[in-house]
């Protein structure tokens, strides 16, 4: 089993939900988060004159996936969220070591 | 006492009596137009000071937002108090050699429902009164701007009452109290350049030297966490200056609405210039066109009874163009006067109040006088005079004031309260939770 952690720009989020569903993927956790990379910040205006933020907001998508299932889900973000400009994101890939469902108690791939 | 009390009355009295004997005969008749048109007004001034606590608290940081909001609300009570206490009466009560008004109305006394015609002959002396309470209160509270976000509350309590009683009512009646020296001299101020926004821009620029930077200022960006409350400020402001302004007639007549009518011009020609001013350099900003309409309205304020539209557009317009420049310029030197009163109210005060001696006519206002555009430039000399005066009594009080408190009792807040924010660390709240 793999974890994916997907930084990506906040307006792909809906489409990586829908790209990531039409393969039959379906669990995720979202956070709004702040970063920085190769975009850097962005200036905005102020009264007179502007003020630069230094990091933007991002969303974070976290999923655990059969190792079967991980190409197709990287894939499938891709597909939505390349722009192929700085600030398109980045996915980290863990190795996850046990799932415990909740509800019932399932270990493993049955609780994913 | 009583006898002392009653001696100075008729000495009043009499004075009244030998000066204007057709005012004072009409002293007693109260119109009923005008009364309704003062009150109305003093409620809608009363109305500013809250939205000068949502203007500002949408500009600084989010776990700042109570704090902020609460300095203008804290000092609609506090200074509510001052001024029926002995506010009114250092401000307008019989004159001391043109500085100060004497203590002979302590508490509102002899400050009656019949009219004071030194004043206002035909409305009630409270009417007169309420209405210049929520002056004094809200020029403290537009102060506030210049020290958001690191003062300590206990502190700014204090320093309110202080400057309300030790620069706030000097200045009143220099300008406005019968007998006050800058009156006497010739000065206009319809409705408070001087003496509201003068004072509160210096004064501001003042403290924001003793009390200091905010950690992190020039380092890290200090976003407005809310502009949408801003703007409800700055639209709540230009609502309530109809009051602040018209009002000033202290009259329901002619001259309430040709100062109603050239105070929306203003405010609408400077907001027109600072959208234009911000495209220029980048985008047509929201916050700045608010802003721009508020400082139109500051520079309007003294000449508001005294100038025509056309000049009313003027006034607007440059007023937008210095103030834009001053606050680049206040950036600049890294001076953290937070939200620039001394930009908006400093410098859009200094230019109303110049240009209150540069186009001011008869034609509008037979009580005032004509400026430098209908042939009398020595109006210009007197308005400069009225401003430098105030630039220096204001600046050099508030050091002084500012310096004392912070050798006692300390002005700012410990470093880790600043930094967790002043709503946890001074009202134990969060604005949003």
């Amino acid at each position: 089993m793999k974890k994916i952690e997907a930084i990506l720009r906040p307006e792909d989020l809906d489409g990586v939900r829908v790209s990531l569903q039409e393969k039959g993927l379906v669990g995720m956790t979202v956070e709004e988060v702040q970063g920085r990379g190769r975009q850097k910040g962005v200036c905005l205006q102020w009264r007179a004159g502007q003020y630069c933020i230094e990091f933007l907001p991002k969303i974070k998508v976290d999923m655990i996936l059969e190792d079967k299932d991980v190409e197709t889900a990287i894939a499938a973000i891709i597909k939505v969220a390349r722009t192929g400009k700085n600030g398109d994101g980045k996915i980290f890939i863990y190795p996850v070591e046990d799932v415990v469902r909740v509800s019932t108690g399932e270990r493993g791939k049955d609780a994913i | 006492m009583g006898i002392k009390r009653s001696i100075c009355w008729s000495v009043i009295m009499s004075f009244l009596m030998l000066s204007a004997p057709a005012l004072a005969a009409e002293a007693s008749a109260i119109d009923t137009g005008d009364t309704a048109w003062v009150l109305i007004s003093a409620g809608l001034v009363m109305l500013m000071i809250p939205a000068v606590g949502l203007f500002y608290g949408g500009m600084v940081r989010k776990k700042n937002a109570l704090s902020t909001i609460m300095f203008s609300f804290a000092i609609l009570a506090l200074i509510s108090v001052q001024w029926v206490l002995f506010g009114y009466s250092l401000a307008f009560g019989p004159d001391i050699g043109g500085v100060i008004g004497n203590l002979d109305w302590i508490g509102l006394n002899g400050v009656g429902q019949d009219p004071n015609a030194t004043y206002a002959a035909t409305i009630p002396a409270l009417a007169f009164m309420i209405f210049q309470a929520m002056f004094a209160v809200i020029t403290v509270a537009l102060i506030t701007g210049a020290f958001v976000e690191r003062i300590k509350f206990s502190a700014f309590m204090i320093f309110a009452f202080l400057w309300a009683t030790l620069v706030y009512d000097p200045i009143a009646h220099w300008v406005w109290g019968a007998g006050g020296w800058l009156r006497n001299l010739g000065a206009l101020d319809f409705a408070g350049g001087t003496v509201v926004h003068i004072s509160s821009g210096l004064s501001a620029l003042a403290i924001a030297f003793v009390i200091g930077a905010r950690k992190g200022f020039g380092k890290q960006p200090m976003e407005p966490h809310n502009i949408p409350m801003s703007v409800l400020g700055a639209v709540l402001l230009w609502f309530g200056w109809f009051g602040f302004n018209g009002g000033s007639a202290v009259a329901s007549n002619g001259l309430a609405a040709s100062a109603f009518v050239v105070t929306n011009t203003a405010a609408a020609a400077a907001a027109l210039m600072w959208t234009m001013l911000s495209w220029y350099h980048k985008r047509p900003s929201v916050i700045g066109t608010a802003t721009g309409a508020v400082v139109g309205l500051v520079a309007i304020t003294p000449a508001s009874g005294f100038v025509t539209p056309m000049a009313a557009i003027i006034i607007g317009a440059l007023a937008a163009v210095f103030s834009y420049y001053a606050m680049l310029f206040r950036m600049k030197r890294n001076v953290d006067e937070s939200l620039d009163v001394w930009a908006c109210h400093g410098i859009g005060g200094t230019w109303g109040a110049i240009a209150t001696g540069i186009f001011a006519t008869v034609a509008v206002n037979s009580a005032g006088a004509n400026g430098l555009l209908y042939g009398n430039p020595g109006l210009v000399l007197t308005q400069i005079t009225a401003v430098a005066v105030t630039w220096i009594y204001a600046f050099v009080m508030t050091l002084i004031l500012a310096k004392v408190i912070d050798m006692t009792i300390g002005l700012r807040v410990r470093e880790e309260e600043e930094a967790v924010g002043l709503d946890i660390s001074q009202h134990a709240e969060k604005a949003y939770a």
